[in-house]
C-alpha cells in the first residue's frame, strides 16, 4: 500500500487532483482509492485530500495519517499547516515552490524531495496559480510511482472547470521537466 | 461526467462491463440510469448534492430518459413521486439529515401506500450540534417507518445496489419503499474502480416494469386510494389492522426476495455481496465485532491483523439493517461467545448504538448469555480506522472473561 495526502487551499484543485492520480493508476491496473477532507468549499482555506494505491483490492474508506508522500500545491500552506504530521521516515514530499532546497523548511522523516516551481510556471500557462495537474507531473518525476503517459490520458478524461485540457496537458508536462528532485541523507537515529 | 472512463479489456471483469473511476455519489446515479426510472425528484442537500447534480446531468446529457422535477423541498419531493408512482412511474430520490427530517410526513405515507419508491440516504449525522458530516443518524431515526433500509459498504456495492433496490421494492410480495443507505463522505465521495454493468443486461435483469398494480390514480381504474380508516366503529379497526399486517408481512417477505435478488446479481453479473448479514473470518472465531456501512473495510483489514497476531477473533456486518434480518444473525451469533456492537450513531434512550440496541432483541433469542458491548464512533464524519477497530478488538475478547461495561464506548472522545 502507498498512500499519498495532498495538501492544497480550496480551488487550487488538491481533490481533482486526487482523483485524476487515481484514474492514472487505475489505468496502469492498480487499484486505487481517493477521499477528500470535509468541510464547506471554500476558496484560500487549507484542504487535505488523500490517495491509496495498491496492488490488491484497498478495502479501508479512511483518511489518512501515516503517509509515504506529502504532495502540498501551494507554497505557502507549510507556515499555517503541520504538513508533515505522520509523514513514514523517509517518506517523500513534492512542494511547490519557487526556493532552492535550502530555503525550504523540511521535516527531519524527509527523504526524497520533489521542488517545482508550480506558481510560476501557472501563471504563464493559466494565468492563475492553479498548480495540480503541475504537480501531478512534478509527483511522477519525484516518485516514478506513476507514468507520464497514464497521467495524461487521465487529464484527457477530466473535466476543467478552470482551464482548457491543452494548457493542463502542457502544465503536465512542464511540471515533470522541471522538478529538480534531491535525496536527503537520512540522519543517525541515537 | 467529471469521473475517468477507460475500456480495459485485459481486466478480469465480467464481459462487456466497462471499468470507471468515480466517487460513491456518482455510482449511486449510474444506478439510477441503469434501472431506468422514469420520474426522479431531488432537492440538494450536503452530502447527497453531488448524487442529485449527477442524476441531473445524466437527464441534461440524453442519458437517462427520465422526468425531473426540481422541487422547493423535501416534502414536495416525495410528495411529487408518489403522485407519480401511483400513476405507474418508477421513481427515485436523494435525500439525508435535515432533507429526510423535512420529509417525514409523506415518507410515513409512502410505506403505508406500499408504493414501490427508491431512495437513497446519504447518510448524515443529526443536528444540532451544528455539522454538515456523515453518520447514521438520519437513518437510525428512520428505522421504524416501514422502509427497508440497506446499507452499503463499497463504491460498487453503492451502483449494483441501487439498481437492486428497484427490483426488490417492486416485488409483488414486498411492494415496499427502498432506501439504500450510503455514508456521507466517506462513500459519497470516495473515489474508487467500479465495473458498470451493461444497459441490456440490467434491462433483462429488472423484466417488466409492474408498479401500481395495486394502488393507482387512473380514470380507467378508479378507486379510493388511501381512503380514512381506524376509529373504533365498523370496519375501520379491522381495516387499519390490515394495512399495518400487510407492511410487516411485506417487510418480512423481504428478507427471501433480498436473498433472492442478490443471487440473481451474482449469477447474471459476476459480483456477490452478502444479502442481510455477511461473515467474515467467523469460523473459528471465539469471538466477534459487528459493522454496519462504509467502516467494514477498516474493520476486515483489523480482523486480517488481529488473526495474524493469533486472536480469534471475527467479522458480522448487517447489510439489511430494516426489516432486521433476526433468522440470519441468530446462526452467525450461534458461532460466537462474547460481541462488540460498533454503532455510527447513537440511540438516546438506552445510552448505546442503536444497532446494538436492536441486536440486543436477537441476543435473548439466542436461549444462551454471551456478553456483549456497544462502540459508539465516526459521528458527524469522524473516522473510523484500523487502529480504532483494534480498541474495539481488544475490549470485545476481554468480555470473554471479564463482566461486560454497561457504558458505551465512544470511539472517537479523545481523538
Amino acid at each position: 500500500m502507498y498512500e499519498v495526502r495532498f495538501h492544497g487551499r480550496g480551488g487550487q484543485g488538491a481533490v481533482t487532483a486526487a482523483a485524476m492520480l487515481a484514474a492514472a493508476l487505475l489505468e496502469e491496473g492498480k487499484y486505487a482509492v481517493s477521499i477528500p477532507s470535509f468541510g464547506f468549499e471554500r476558496r484560500g482555506a487549507p484542504v487535505v485530500s488523500f490517495l491509496r494505491c495498491s496492488d490488491r483490492e484497498i478495502r479501508q474508506l479512511t483518511n489518512i495519517y501515516t503517509p509515504d508522500c506529502l504532495i502540498c500545491v501551494d507554497p505557502t500552506l507549510a507556515k499555517s499547516v503541520d504538513i508533515f504530521a505522520g509523514l513514514k521516515p523517509g517518506g517523500t514530499l513534492v512542494q511547490a515552490t519557487n526556493r532552492p532546497l535550502e530555503e525550504v523548511a523540511i521535516a527531519d522523516t524527509v527523504g526524497t524531495v520533489g521542488l517545482c516551481d508550480a506558481i510560476g510556471i501557472a501563471l504563464q500557462i493559466f494565468r492563475k496559480p492553479i498548480t495540480n495537474t503541475l504537480m501531478l507531473g512534478a509527483f511522477a518525476k519525484t516518485t516514478g510511482i506513476v507514468s507520464l503517459e497514464a497521467l495524461k490520458r487521465s487529464l484527457e478524461d477530466s473535466d476543467f472547470r478552470d482551464a482548457g485540457l491543452r494548457q493542463n496537458l502542457d502544465a503536465l508536462q512542464r511540471g515533470y521537466d522541471e522538478t529538480v528532485v534531491h535525496t536527503i541523507p537520512q540522519r543517525a537515529v541515537a | 461526467m467529471s469521473a475517468s472512463t477507460l475500456e480495459k479489456p485485459s481486466a478480469p471483469a465480467p464481459a462487456r462491463q466497462k471499468v470507471m473511476l468515480v466517487e460513491g455519489n456518482e455510482a449511486a446515479a449510474l444506478g439510477v440510469a441503469l434501472a431506468r426510472p422514469d420520474m426522479v425528484a431531488v432537492y440538494p442537500i450536503t452530502p447527497q448534492s453531488s448524487l442529485v447534480e449527477h442524476v441531473a446531468k445524466l437527464i441534461a446529457d440524453g442519458k437517462m430518459d427520465a422526468d425531473i422535477v426540481d422541487a422547493e423541498g423535501e416534502h414536495s419531493v416525495l410528495s411529487v413521486l408518489q403522485g407519480g408512482a401511483l400513476a405507474g412511474a418508477r421513481t427515485y430520490t436523494a435525500t439525508c439529515g435535515p432533507g429526510l427530517a423535512f420529509m417525514f410526513e409523506p415518507y410515513f405515507r409512502t410505506s403505508g401506500m406500499r408504493l414501490p419508491i427508491v431512495m437513497s440516504i446519504v447518510t448524515r449525522d443529526g443536528i444540532t450540534p451544528q455539522s454538515v458530516w456523515g453518520g447514521h443518524q438520519d437513518a437510525m431515526t428512520v428505522r421504524e417507518v416501514g422502509w427497508v433500509q440497506v446499507y452499503c459498504e463499497t463504491v460498487q456495492e453503492v451502483l449494483d445496489t441501487t439498481i437492486m433496490a428497484f427490483k426488490i421494492a417492486e416485488h409483488h410480495d414486498v411492494m415496499l419503499p427502498v432506501n439504500v443507505c450510503l455514508d456521507g463522505n466517506y462513500l459519497s465521495y470516495g473515489t474508487s474502480r467500479v465495473e458498470l454493468p451493461n444497459q441490456k443486461d440490467v434491462d433483462a435483469f429488472m423484466g417488466a416494469k409492474d408498479v401500481n398494480w395495486h394502488v393507482a390514480l387512473d380514470p380507467l381504474r378508479p378507486m379510493a386510494v388511501d381512503p380514512l380508516t381506524g376509529g373504533s366503529g365498523g370496519k375501520g379497526p379491522s381495516t387499519f389492522v390490515r394495512y399495518r399486517k400487510g407492511q410487516c408481512k411485506g417487510m418480512q417477505n423481504s428478507l427471501r426476495v433480498i436473498e433472492e435478488i442478490h443471487e440473481e446479481w451474482a449469477q447474471r453479473f459476476g459480483r456477490r455481496f452478502a444479502p442481510l448479514v455477511e461473515e467474515y473470518r467467523l469460523d473459528g472465531a471465539d469471538y466477534a465485532i459487528m459493522t454496519l456501512g462504509s467502516m467494514t473495510g477498516a474493520a476486515k483489514d483489523a480482523i486480517d491483523e488481529a488473526r495474524d497476531a493469533g486472536r480469534k477473533v471475527g467479522l458480522i456486518k448487517i447489510k439489511t439493517f430494516s426489516p432486521f434480518p433476526v433468522e440470519a444473525l441468530l446462526k452467525s451469533l450461534n458461532k460466537i461467545q462474547a460481541l462488540g456492537v460498533v454503532d455510527r450513531s447513537v440511540g438516546f434512550r438506552w445510552n448505546c448504538g442503536p444497532m446494538y440496541q436492536e441486536t440486543m432483541g436477537v441476543l435473548y433469542r439466542l436461549g444462551r448469555h454471551i456478553p456483549s458491548m456497544s462502540f459508539i464512533g465516526g459521528l458527524a464524519g469522524a473516522d473510523i480506522t484500523v487502529g480504532h477497530f483494534h480498541r474495539v478488538i481488544e475490549a470485545t475478547e476481554k468480555l470473554l472473561s471479564n463482566p461486560a461495561p454497561i457504558e458505551p464506548v465512544w470511539l472517537n472522545e479523545k481523538d
